[in-house]
């Protein structure tokens, strides 16, 4: 054995104990999807809760990949799985194949995935009831139009942001039974959530066709509408995480799907020997989905139309009023 | 659509398609001016997106549009230069690098904007002062015209025509063909990252991971759709521009029956144009004859 095969080996077995030294951590893998982690959306908002899991409990360790496309999830999962992770998240309806396959191969490890239902008994599904926050901001938007018409600017086509858009409409309906609904989508692809130029392209043309406010829930695609509606002096609607200060005065509210709380949720459970599989559902109840209201726009959102939205909130916690859900049409 | 005017709604289509084409515009300028003097260029992609991250970076630090601008056309230069090192000096297969180029711009823009601003793949939006409102637009003409009246009636612009065609004639007559494709090709770059900054700090409000979503390779068919001449090809960007504008104004409109029609049809109106009218719509296109090969002194 020459030296340098020597040294080599000695390396390589320092290379694999190394990391079982400090493996005594509970160790969380979030693994987001194209929207990346600067969308100040979907997946910000799931960093936001890793993070803060990271920061306040005790021996967690985080690692934070992006999946530069869809391919991707299968391998950087397994690649997880592999290693001595205990928790890997995934966030996003499009990984939902991947949890499937390398959950079902790993049944040691658990899993999490953020905004799809993976049927394995070491995977949690966390969704959220997006018809029911985005029926308060079309409530709002339906109230404060002066046009009588609004806009909606999804990013994929996907039964999920459809779902958006159908809670959105029937929420602006219910206030206001003539306003009208212009709806367009960036895309068919993932690209769609990562394409502000087009976004922006969009909103400009619900602007001009008379729309009011706009309200988009496009991932990083968002920030198009927000330039858009800047230029236009016309309002928008945020979407996923609290999007108020980024264009202050322009952008009426945001509906909130706190992925953070849920993220943080999950790993707590988990480091406790808590995790359960199975669905958990977030809604307005829990308030996993709500409108957001802050300094940044509680000059431009009417007190009336706070406390208007407010006691819809109530009444659909309450079951008085029932807002169609676009997976149960579909069913 | 019927309680808005036809003529509002003209407006509106013609904005859109001018804006949408000027980032291809400059792209396909770009182009034009490599694969006239012989050099493929697949790298427009790339050039867009490190210009497109070099704007959106100046612009948020200095507040002015112009330096931003300036910046996308530098580092277009700058990744133009590392193509020509490549396939002219070295005489590399310009597919293989071009595909390397885009990878490389695909790879340090979100390296780069992590050092820079503690984020992986974009830059902090830009206020509406610190971006352009039609600028671009105005430039994108001035240059078609401008590209034009070169290469068809300058001896230089000959000269560039002859490299990408007869390159041993243009040597023979004395003239290096090789320093005539590194021109060529650093233009291209510089054409390129205008367009990438066009598409960050005009078209939207800052840099984000892969914006140019193959923007560079629209350019390109629509630089192969115009038969590498500045006019037609300018036409065929305005072409794809308006199918981008029409299938936003389409989305969502019933057309027949009471269900509008899907979203994922309409979608795919730009590219069947764009197949159909490479199927023979224009006629024949003809590439420059040394298009592709690598020259070499003989």
């Amino acid at each position: 054995m020459t030296i340098k095969t020597y040294v080599s080996c000695w390396l390589l077995l320092a290379a694999f104990l190394v990391p079982c030294a400090f493996g005594a951590d509970f160790k969380v893998a979030l693994v987001l999807d194209k929207g990346g982690r600067d969308d100040k959306s979907f997946n910000s908002a799931a960093v936001r809760g890793a993070t803060k899991a990271k920061d306040e409990l005790k021996g967690l360790s985080l690692k934070i990949v992006e999946a530069t496309d869809d391919n991707a999830f299968e391998s950087l999962l397994r690649s997880f799985a592999q290693r001595d992770f205990d928790l890997i998240i995934s966030v996003g309806v499009s990984q939902a194949d991947a949890v499937k396959k390398v959950s079902a191969r790993f049944s040691n490890k658990h899993f999490v995935i953020v905004d799809a239902v993976v049927e394995a008994p070491n995977v949690q599904s966390l969704i959220f009831q997006e018809h029911e926050g985005s029926f308060l901001v079309g409530a709002i938007a339906g109230t404060m139009t002066k046009t009588g018409k609004i806009g909606f600017i999804g990013g994929m086509d996907i039964p999920l942001i459809r779902r958006f858009e159908l809670g959105y409409g029937a929420g602006a309906k219910h206030v206001n039974p003539k306003a009208k609904l212009i709806s367009n989508f960036v895309g068919v692809t993932s690209d769609a959530w990562n394409n502000p130029a087009k976004a922006k392209e969009l909103a400009v043309s619900q602007y001009g066709q008379g729309a009011d406010i706009v309200f988009a829930a496009a991932g990083a695609s968002n920030s198009g509408l927000f330039d858009a509606a800047e230029e236009q002096k016309k309002f928008a609607i945020g979407v996923d995480s609290n999007q108020n200060w980024i264009k202050p005065g322009y952008i009426l509210t945001s509906m909130l799907k706190r992925i953070d709380k849920a993220v943080f949720d999950a790993c707590s459970d988990d480091l406790k020997g808590g995790f359960n599989g199975g669905v958990k559902r977030f809604g307005l109840a829990d308030q996993g989905v709500d409108f957001s209201v802050d300094e940044h726009n509680e000059t431009i959102l009417p007190r009336e139309v706070r406390a208007r939205a407010e006691k819809l909130k109530a009444e659909i916690v309450s079951g008085k009023i029932k807002v169609p859900d676009y997976y149960q049409k579909k069913k | 659509m019927s309680d808005t005017g036809f003529l509002a709604i003209l407006i509106q289509m013609v904005g859109s398609t001018l804006r949408v084409s000027t980032p291809l515009l400059f792209a396909s300028l770009g182009g034009l001016m490599s694969e006239r003097s012989g050099v493929v260029n697949i790298a427009l992609e790339g050039m867009m997106l490190i210009g497109a991250f070099a704007a959106a970076t100046v612009a948020f630090v200095t507040h002015s549009p112009w330096l931003g601008a300036a910046a996308g056309m530098g580092a277009g230069l700058l990744l133009a230069a590392c193509y020509g090192l490549f396939v002219i000096q070295l005489r590399a297969d310009q597919i293989v690098a071009g595909t390397a180029i885009n990878m490389l711009a695909a790879g340090i823009t979100p390296f780069l904007s992590k050092i820079f601003f503690e984020s992986t793949g974009s830059t902090p939006s830009l206020p509406l002062d610190d971006r352009f409102q039609s600028a671009p637009i105005w430039i994108a003409w001035i240059l078609v015209i401008v590209c034009w009246a070169w290469v068809n009636f300058t001896p230089t612009g000959v000269w560039l025509r002859f490299a990408g065609e007869k390159p041993e004639a243009l040597q023979s007559a004395g003239i290096s063909v090789i320093r005539v494709r590194w021109c060529a090709v650093l233009a291209s770059g510089v054409l390129a990252g205008l367009g990438g900054a066009s598409l960050s700090i005009f078209l939207a409000s800052s840099f984000s991971r892969n914006m140019t979503a193959g923007r560079g390779f629209m350019a390109l068919a629509a630089l192969i759709f115009g038969k590498w001449r500045p006019g037609p090809t300018a036409v065929a960007c305005l072409l794809f521009g308006f199918a981008d504008a029409l299938q936003i104004r389409l989305q969502g409109v019933v057309l027949w029956g009471t269900e509008p029609v899907p979203v994922q049809f309409i979608q795919i109106l730009p590219y069947i144009a764009t197949v159909l009218v490479l199927a023979g719509a224009v006629g024949k296109s003809r590439a420059p004859g040394a298009l592709g090969v690598a020259f070499k002194k003989g």
